[in-house]
């Protein structure tokens, strides 16, 4: 490890390396973490399967890449496809849960999790896969620095899309009925709008992102089956530590998780990276739960 | 002992931009009987939860029994002696009555190995003896959630009566309730305080409760006190005819 | 006199079966000892999410915990442990019958109190975090204990640590751990059992319906979850030493520490049997595992699915579980009185009715 810690301090240039692969995951994380918000804030449903819909997403679009679709063409049917998924997904289970306690929709999503996981095993297999993009690599730095070019378009969608979505949510109708709908639904139905509507596109809004961030996580890295929750992990921290509905937080959070989880992996060895990820939840719980203290409330 | 049992000064207290409470001065004195009255959005049940430790206060002094308890939790103030009720009832919906007050036993002698004992019988009796005492007797093996909510209330005063307190801070205790029901409440208030000398500190909307019950009323308005004096001097001032009909405070 | 009778016979009935259950069906002794761990599973879930509402998603990290500290201790007694994992397997430890019993002992013991004071940190390190943060909290640890534990070379990270034989032949193996799973589910059961019965359990499900109106009767909350926690991990605990033995490997990710099996499984039960009671996690870990030999006898390749798709059905149109639809339809099996019409219920007679009003 000191090792490592050296070679950070002693050429600097690779801190460069770090950071910006950290920031193109990051950038994925964004995109993940603000879908997972998006839903817990207006239904109140905190999605545990958000990282299996992400690999779901992926699966998808390496299946169309097996029948020589290139991946980023195969971003829009996939989000159209998860779109459905999720409609069906809200029809059949989140509608149920919704109105219940916490832990029930929380309980219910995990049991998806464990049914999207295994399902995808059967599918395909455990193993790993990705997906060629066809793209350069980017040499900076005289050659020290490498980025896929990928990971520069990744970073450029991810923006994109969130500025799609914040836009919808903000200029259209639609959008105005989410965000009423998550402000207070019970005013919102008196105002007429369809609180079942408004969940059910948000729940598939929120699939199609997932599938968009998948594509995107099978080209600049890989998918496998069983890695969804180590995605759902992450969106939940950062999440938790932005706070509900606060964009730019989840935007600053997941670039400093996707940096931060790059040097642990380099520093500590990769084994050490969803340890890192898991603790720094714990830890954030914690801080929150402290700081929420001294106005004696209790984190729930 | 002696002095006031509860001795608020200066305490104010904001929520974001709203201060609900703006250097609220006043004292509740030993075996009393007094009323908290004002109009609605006063600052009355903020007062109550800064008391009863359920947010800290932004500045000022509670006291009670002559110790600060302003830095204090819900739980230490509770096992001091300091019990409320509150204004949407809360009880334990699934469990029945007589658990209701079981659970409401007080805590502040409790040690660490006490939870592992069963209750004795004449604690159980105690329990029953209470809830005949507010009425519930017939009803103390229905769970309480399934109760009326005049019963529920009657319930939650029991469970604060259980609990042995030395004052009881009731927020709106008939609000709800059947006005048949209201002078048998009125009455047991009375004897609470009488027989079992508990302070009592009275939020109230019913004018012939307070008027009835209190012998000592303070009136708030936007945040502050307004004036305060025995219900006769309360009932006459202008000062809180205007509060109540709207005039500028 | 009726009921006690019949509660006592019930019992008898079961201890009959479950005594005789490995002589009778020898080959089988494994999955039946599997059995009563999922029976302690769901018992000791229920302490923490059915009685006291705290979900907690990673109650399976004590069930890991005890299982590497019961293994380190029974090869620490005897061998270097670093040596011993880094070997992986080339070195065969030998035990005097006295040595493994003795380790076995000492281990399950240590692992049942590392596992509690686990909980006892946990419990102080997590005051205040409730509902859904709590839930994924926890999930966090278990995962966190998973991954720590597979990157740390000592306890034999991602490769396990190969447990120790057990001195007798075949067959003997199988019945020492099936009886001892059988004591433990047991002790389990007694213990809870009888913590229901004191001041604690009106407290937890005080804490569980409403906390904040609990902390205002000056209950010392803190306690009581420090108790419940440390109460359920003391048997997971237990349950883990026995199962790293049993099964003859420890390995962190799939063995010790299953989130996404065993981790979830415990609720599922739990909440299908009927929560926040006794039997409700007993029924429920019964019908569970019936359903788990029949998903993996007949849909093999699917049971995960299949499984995942019962913990779904449950959750969202089974909340009460089965105990809990059995009280509805029939609460007078359960002592739950139902509010006549008309009048009031007598009772008992009672002197003095309640005080007439005087009006002011």
């Amino acid at each position: 490890m000191v090792e490592n810690l050296q070679i950070l301090t002693g050429a600097p240039v690779f801190n460069v390396q770090l950071l910006l692969n950290g920031l193109s995951v990051g950038a994925i994380f964004a995109l993940i973490a603000y879908g997972l918000g998006l839903v817990w804030g207006v239904t109140s449903v905190k999605n545990l399967s958000q990282g299996d819909m992400v690999m779901t997403g992926g699966f998808l679009a390496y299946e169309m890449n097996k029948h020589g679709v290139h991946p980023i063409v195969a971003i829009i049917p996939v989000a159209a496809i998860m779109f459905a998924l999720g409609w069906l997904i809200y029809r059949i289970i989140i509608r149920r849960v919704i109105e219940l306690d916490l832990f029930t929709s929380l309980l219910a999503t995990f049991g998806m999790a464990i049914v999207i996981q295994q399902s995808l095993n059967l599918i395909f297999g455990p193993d790993v896969r990705t997906i060629k993009s066809g793209f350069d690599t980017l040499h900076l730095f005289g050659g020290q620095v490498d980025i896929t070019q990928i990971r520069l378009i990744a970073i450029a969608l991810c923006f994109l899309l969130a500025i799609a979505m914040v836009a919808f949510l903000r200029y259209s109708r639609m959008g105005q009925a989410i965000r009423a709908t998550a402000q207070d639904p019970r005013a919102a139905r008196v105002l007429g709008i369809d609180t079942d509507t408004v969940y059910a596109l948000t729940f598939s809004l929120n699939a199609a992102i997932c599938g968009a961030a998948g594509v995107l996580v099978a080209m600049v890295w890989v998918i496998a089956p069983f890695y969804g929750i180590g995605y759902s992990v992450r969106a939940f921290v950062i999440v938790t530590a932005a706070g509900l509905g606060n964009l730019p937080g989840v935007i600053v959070m997941a670039l400093a998780l996707g940096v931060i989880e790059q040097y642990s992996g380099f520093v500590l060895g990769a084994q050490f990276q969803q340890a890192t990820v898991v603790s720094l939840l714990i830890l954030i719980l914690v801080f929150r739960q402290l700081s929420l203290l001294r106005s004696r409330r209790a984190l729930q | 002992m002696s002095g006031p049992i509860i001795e608020v000064r200066g305490v104010t207290k904001a929520f974001g931009g709203v201060v609900a409470n703006r250097e609220v001065s006043l004292t509740v004195e030993r075996g009393s009987i007094t009323g908290l009255i004002g109009p609605n959005g006063s600052g009355k049940t903020t007062l109550f939860s800064s008391i009863v430790g359920q947010h800290p206060i932004d500045s000022g002094s509670i006291r009670f029994d002559g110790r600060e308890i302003s830095r204090l939790g819900v739980q230490g103030i509770a096992r001091l002696g300091l019990q409320r009720t509150f204004q949407q009832t809360r009880v334990f919906a699934k469990m029945d009555c007589v658990q209701n007050m079981l659970v409401s036993l007080p805590q502040a002698e409790s040690g660490f190995f006490d939870m592992f004992k069963p209750y004795p019988p004449d604690l159980i009796a105690k329990a029953e003896h209470l809830l005949e005492f507010v009425g519930l007797y017939t009803k103390r093996r229905l769970a309480a959630g399934s109760l009326s909510f005049g019963q529920q209330k009657l319930l939650e005063f029991a469970m604060a009566l259980m609990n042995e307190p030395k004052v009881l801070l009731l927020d709106e205790p008939t609000a709800g309730i059947n006005p048949t029901l209201i002078n048998g409440l009125i009455d047991r208030l009375k004897r609470a305080n009488r027989d079992y000398g508990i302070t009592l500190f009275v939020i109230e909307h019913n004018m012939r409760v307070v008027m009835n019950l209190a012998q000592h009323i303070y009136c708030m308005a936007v945040g502050k006190v307004l004036c305060s004096g025995t219900p006769e001097e309360v009932k006459n001032d202008p000062r809180v005819i205007d509060a109540y009909l709207g005039a500028a405070a | 006199m009726k009921l006690a009778s019949r509660t006592a016979a019930l019992h008898a009935a079961i201890l009959v079966v479950g005594l005789a259950a490995p002589f009778v069906f020898p080959a089988h002794s494994v999955q039946f000892a599997v059995f009563w761990i999922m029976v302690l599973f769901a018992l000791t879930w229920d302490a923490m999410g059915g009685q006291m509402g705290y979900n907690s998603l990673g109650n399976i990290a004590f069930f890991g915990i005890g299982m590497y500290i019961c293994a380190i201790t029974q090869i620490g007694l005897v061998y270097d442990v670093g040596e011993y994992t880094a070997a992986n397997g080339a070195v065969a430890i030998h035990f005097t019958d006295a040595q493994y019993f003795g380790g076995l002992a000492l281990g399950t013991a240590l692992a049942a109190v590392g596992a509690t004071i686990m909980a006892a940190i946990l419990s102080w390190v997590l005051a205040g975090i409730r509902g859904p943060y709590f839930a994924i909290g926890t999930l966090g640890v278990a995962i966190a204990a998973a991954e720590l534990t597979a990157a740390w070379p000592w306890v034999g990270g991602g490769q396990g640590i190969s447990m120790p034989v057990f001195p007798g032949g075949p067959g003997m193996r199988e019945r020492f751990f099936y009886f001892a799973c059988l004591a433990a589910a047991v002790a389990c059961y007694l213990f809870f059992r009888w913590l229901y019965g004191t001041r604690f359990k009106l407290a937890v499900n005080a804490i569980r319906d409403d906390e904040d109106k609990a902390e205002a009767l000056g209950l010392h909350t803190r306690r009581y979850k420090a108790v419940a926690w440390s109460s359920a991990a003391f048997f997971l605990g237990i349950a883990g030493a026995l199962f790293g033995n049993m099964t003859g490997f420890v390995e962190p990710l799939e063995t010790a520490y299953p989130t996404l099996t065993f981790g979830i499984f415990m609720i599922a039960m739990t909440l299908l049997g009927g929560k926040g009671t006794l039997w409700g996690p007993i029924i429920g870990a019964t019908v569970f595992y019936v359903m788990r030999e029949l998903t993996w006898t007949y849909l093999l390749g699917w049971q995960y699915i299949a499984l995942g798709v019962l913990i779904i059905v449950t959750v969202v149109y089974f909340q009460q579980g089965i105990l809990g639809w059995v009280k509805s339809r029939r609460p007078e099996w359960f002592g739950v009185k139902v509010e006549e019409r008309g009048g009031p219920d007598s009772g008992k007679p009672r002197p003095a009715p309640a005080p007439k009003a005087v009006s002011a």
